[in-house]
């Protein structure tokens, strides 16, 4: 039985298994077909604590357009082992299919949706074939069945072979490239053994709607995922230190970075521990030396200590915190968005700390280099706030663009003007007042090793030249002065840099909003709006010092406000709340460690935005597994 | 960007040029004023131009020593000299890193540092006043003071037993181990000035009578004699002076590395009435920076704190374009 109109460049994919064996090189591989194939995609990966056999998936979602989140509904789910296939069949909507390994789990035993083509594919049959073909040992042949999958995948949306031969060939270069034609007789095996398959009288391919058509003539995309996006920010930025102890999510990073050293000079350090890890970048940061440090949560709140340090002494240095589910160890492999107010106010007793948030893939490229001038500009710590989902999730992004990008140092004195203030006052015999006042709050910076830049550092309070004092007067200059960068701050850095509003400026609802779960709102956005859901959307990127003006500006013209972020507590709105005085009327939240959907943020809008009461109501997501 | 103009050489260093203006808040008769003075006095052997020598320090009496010196000065946070003197020490391999602390800094709450630090073999000195006690904070045990003591300040006898951080030093893989006295100028002089010659990890474990909360190892204790087969001997002793070397001359020959490694362990865990100072154990390895050069050649070739990383308009030079083709779908 053909389908009726078929369904082309909507396609949600899940694919899942134990831990280890395979399932994100077919993601990966099927992503990078679709993209090469010049689709758009967001492949969001799902994964337990542990090493091997925690059960793990990834949901690839293909369209005709940019996104930049996932749906609910799986299309078609691919399994080759026993639990992806009993965890995931009900989530596949009617007119979907679930193709299965009819060796390890029967059709019965799939609990799913009537209507949802169940497609037996005996992967240990076909590969032992395979292998025969090959004359290759048929242990060997069968680390491929994750391959296989692909191919058979592929085949049921009509995708056309020679993408997956190009993905396939980028995926593995170098020496791995002996690797591909290997692959590519699994991948064929699949393809073929579905393109051949009759089910109840027809092909199953025909009996699938959902299908993906090339589009050749996209621009070029990039396959990023987050922490890969920071790493390369900072390689621009010219980081030349980066410290790390390992946690998840935020290694991906440094592993990456760690991968790059010989071609671009960047120094990565593996700490004993994360205390080690921003006392090392600090120290690093005092020769004047680009430094970072990445961690998420349970290290980010290790680091207080040093970050106070840093603000003290008007140290520049990076410190990305990749959120994840807390408090405590909490869902140490999923998504949360729980550590604003901690980054906003970490470290005891006022030390001026600035505090960015992308929110989104191409952001974090453009924050994280934002971050390192900032800091050298402001001389003070900078946290990046960025979190699991975008961390770890691989998307179809615009490339990262260049332009405008300069690098600031700030007020880093050169050796001449040094040398020139210490002819003026040779009885200094080389010290240099580096913690002097100024207008700005910022004074000039010598570095460790510089001749005529002696002064000293401490987290004691101190004078001009970085000598202890307790003295009252002196006190109260210090404190304004490396407060006063705040304001200097607020009033440099550029408004766009600052907060951004989606959407019709004169929309009476605002959405307040930051970091990842930006993407599906505006996912959602253009059909809310088709359907005379009139908002707008509002999200902040700059959290510390916060855009008071800018923000309160766009607030005071809302007549309602909605919340929409991912921690119980509603941190931005709190904070929004204490900055600006505007309380949000409703919200949206989710704290599941599960990001939230295109499909849910849709519904949680319309909900929120039909009803009639007055009163203040929240609105709790839970989808996902 | 920063760069290393030497200043005029000057004619002959004094230990005075190493002196700041900060006048000390010490305890008269604390042992810390002899070990900075003596500090002071292998700087001006060594000549060394004052804005090349980072003085960096924890938290505690002791860690307010960079203060006294016309040097870069660094007091970081109680534990933590460690670390950020190791960021220092990789970024800017000019200059020369040289750590202070007490040992409750360095042993108690910096102890995971203090043991990872052998490990890298960064190319700096660390120098332990090793007093007993936590001063700073009024006499509470440090975890130098041996189990059952009672200094003035506690009100119950110390329940915790000591450690030894001369052989924690050696199995970590510190490459220079030595002990020194507060009181023994020429000794302290002379340990010091070969540990800031040594090239790697060296660290110097520095007895420091508190003359304020440690009323059991006074200086007087110190220098006491003990009685030892009918004769008396001075309680403190170079153990150099008694014919023990702890240096390793060839470094690849395991049988050599071996014999000494036990001879030093040995020695420092033998234990006697008298206080053994001297060299335990040298030894020449490669350093962190040797280390890390392998796999990122670029680092020896520029250290990070002279790489350029914008042209004279403020454009990165960093170059990505063919890191990004890896990530195009064009590719």
């Amino acid at each position: 039985m053909p389908t009726e109109t078929p369904i082309v460049n909507h396609f949600s994919w899940t694919i899942g298994g134990p831990q280890g064996t395979g399932v994100d090189s077919s993601a990966n591989l099927l992503l990078r077909s679709c993209a090469v194939a010049g689709l758009y995609c967001y492949g969001k990966r799902e994964y337990h604590s542990t090493i091997k056999t925690g059960h793990s998936y990834t949901q690839v979602r293909v369209s005709g357009i940019p996104i930049s989140s996932h749906v609910d509904p799986v299309h078609l789910l691919t399994t080759y082992e026993k639990t992806a296939a009993k965890i995931h069949a009900d989530e596949v909507v009617t007119g979907g299919a679930i193709i299965y390994d009819p060796g390890v789990i029967s059709a019965d035993d799939l609990n799913c949706q009537d209507g949802v083509l169940k497609i037996a594919v005996p992967y240990d049959e076909i590969l032992d074939k395979l292998a025969e073909e090959m004359g290759q040992p048929a242990a060997k042949v069968k680390i491929m069945k994750n391959t296989l999958a692909v191919g058979a995948t592929l085949a049921m949306v009509n995708f056309d072979m020679a993408y997956i031969e190009k993905a396939l060939s980028g995926l593995f270069k170098g020496r791995k490239a002996k690797l591909v034609p290997d692959n590519m007789l699994a991948i064929r095996k699949g393809f073929e053994y579905i393109q051949a398959m009759q089910m109840n009288g027809s092909s199953v391919v025909d009996q699938f709607p959902y299908k993906l058509e090339a589009q050749p003539d996209s621009p070029a995309q990039m396959i990023m995922s987050g922490t890969t996006a920071v790493a390369l920010g900072k390689l621009k930025a010219g980081c030349k230190m980066q410290t790390y102890y390992p946690i998840t999510p935020a290694s991906d990073e440094s592993v990456y970075l760690e991968s790059q050293q010989k071609e671009y000079g960047i120094n990565v350090v593996q700490c004993e521990d994360e205390i080690a890890s921003v006392c090392m970048a600090v120290g690093a940061a005092l020769t004047g030396t680009r430094s970072a440090t990445s961690t998420s949560c349970p290290g980010f709140g290790l680091k207080a200590e040093g970050i106070g340090w840093a603000a003290m002494n008007e140290v520049p240095v990076v410190i990305h915190d990749y959120q994840r589910g807390g408090p405590s160890t909490g869902l140490p492999t999923r998504h949360e968005q729980g550590d604003l107010l901690s980054a906003v106010f970490i470290s005891h007793g006022n030390p001026p700390r600035m505090v960015v948030a992308p929110s989104d893939m191409n952001e974090y490229f453009e924050d994280t280099f934002h971050a390192f001038n900032y800091a050298d500009q402001y001389q003070t710590p900078v946290i990046v706030l960025t979190d699991k989902c975008i961390g770890n999730n691989t998307m179809t992004i615009t490339p990262f663009s260049e332009e405008g990008l300069k690098i600031n140092r700030g007020k880093l004195a050169t050796q001449d003007e040094l040398d020139r203030l210490a002819s003026l006052k040779p009885e200094l015999k080389g010290q240099f007042p580096r913690f002097g006042d100024s207008d700005d709050g910022v004074s000039m910076r010598s570095v460790l090793g510089q001749a005529n830049g002696i002064y000293w550092n401490t987290g004691d309070e101190r004078d001009a030249y970085g000598h202890i004092t307790e003295d009252p007067d002196n006190r109260q200059v210090l404190m304004n002065k490396r407060l006063r960068k705040m304001a200097t701050a607020i009033a440099e850095i550029p408004e766009s840099q600052q907060f951004q509003l989606y959407g019709p400026k004169d929309a009476d609802t605002t959405i307040l909003t930051w970091g990842s779960t930006k993407g599906p709102i505006l996912d959602a956005m253009p059909q809310l709006l088709s359907d005379g859901f009139k908002f707008n959307v509002l999200v902040v990127r700059l959290m510390s010092p916060y855009p008071v003006e800018g923000v309160s500006r766009i607030l005071s013209k809302a007549k309602t406000k909605i919340g929409f972020e991912m921690n119980h507590t509603h941190q931005l709105a709190q904070l929004t709340r204490m900055e600006t005085g505007f309380s949000m009327d409703h919200f949206i939240n989710k704290f599941t460690g599960r990001p939230i959907s295109e499909t849910e943020a849709a519904s949680a809008i319309r909900e929120i935005m039909s009803s009639t009461t007055t009163s203040k109501k929240e609105v709790v997501l839970s989808y996902g597994k | 960007m920063a760069s290393n103009t030497a200043t005029p050489t000057m004619a002959k260093p004094m230990a005075k040029d190493y002196k700041s203006d900060v006048v000390s808040d010490w305890c008269a008769g604390c042992g810390d004023f002899g070990i900075v003075a003596a500090v002071q006095g292998v700087y001006a052997e060594l000549g060394i131009p004052n804005h090349q020598i980072i003085s960096y320090s924890g938290v505690g009496c002791s860690s307010k020593s960079p203060h006294l010196m016309h040097t870069y000065g660094v007091h970081t946070l109680h534990g933590r000299s460690i670390p950020f003197s190791t960021g220092t020490a990789l970024a800017n391999p000019d200059v020369k890193v040289v750590v202070t602390g007490g040992d409750g800094d360095g042993y108690g709450i910096g102890a995971g540092h203090f043991l990872h630090a052998g490990r890298r073999n960064v190319n700096m000195t660390y120098l332990v006043y090793n007093n007993e006690v936590y001063g700073l904070t009024k006499g509470q045990a440090s975890p130098t003071l041996a189990y059952g003591e009672q200094p003035k300040s506690l009100a119950v006898p110390n329940p915790n037993d000591k450690v030894d951080p001369l052989a924690l030093a050696v199995n970590a893989g510190y490459t220079f181990v030595a002990r020194s006295y507060a009181y023994n100028r020429t000794h302290l002089m002379a340990t010091i000035k070969r540990a800031m010659e040594h090239r790697g990890m060296a660290i110097v474990d520095i007895l420091q009578p508190c003359p304020t909360y440690n009323n059991l190892h006074t200086k007087e204790w110190y220098g006491e004699e003990v009685e030892m087969s009918g004769a008396n001997y001075p309680r403190v002793y170079d153990i150099e002076a008694e014919g023990y070397n702890g240096m390793v001359q060839n470094p690849a020959d395991a049988e050599e590395v071996n014999r000494k490694e036990i001879a030093a362990l040995t020695k420092i865990r033998t234990h006697e009435d008298r206080v053994a100072i001297g060299v335990f154990w040298q030894i020449e390895k490669p350093t962190f920076m040797d280390r890390l050069t392998m796999t990122n050649p670029k680092l020896g070739d520029t250290p990070t704190y002279k790489m350029v990383i914008a042209d004279a308009d403020g454009n990165p030079t960093t170059d990505l374009s063919a890191t990004y083709a890896e990530f195009l779908t064009t590719s």
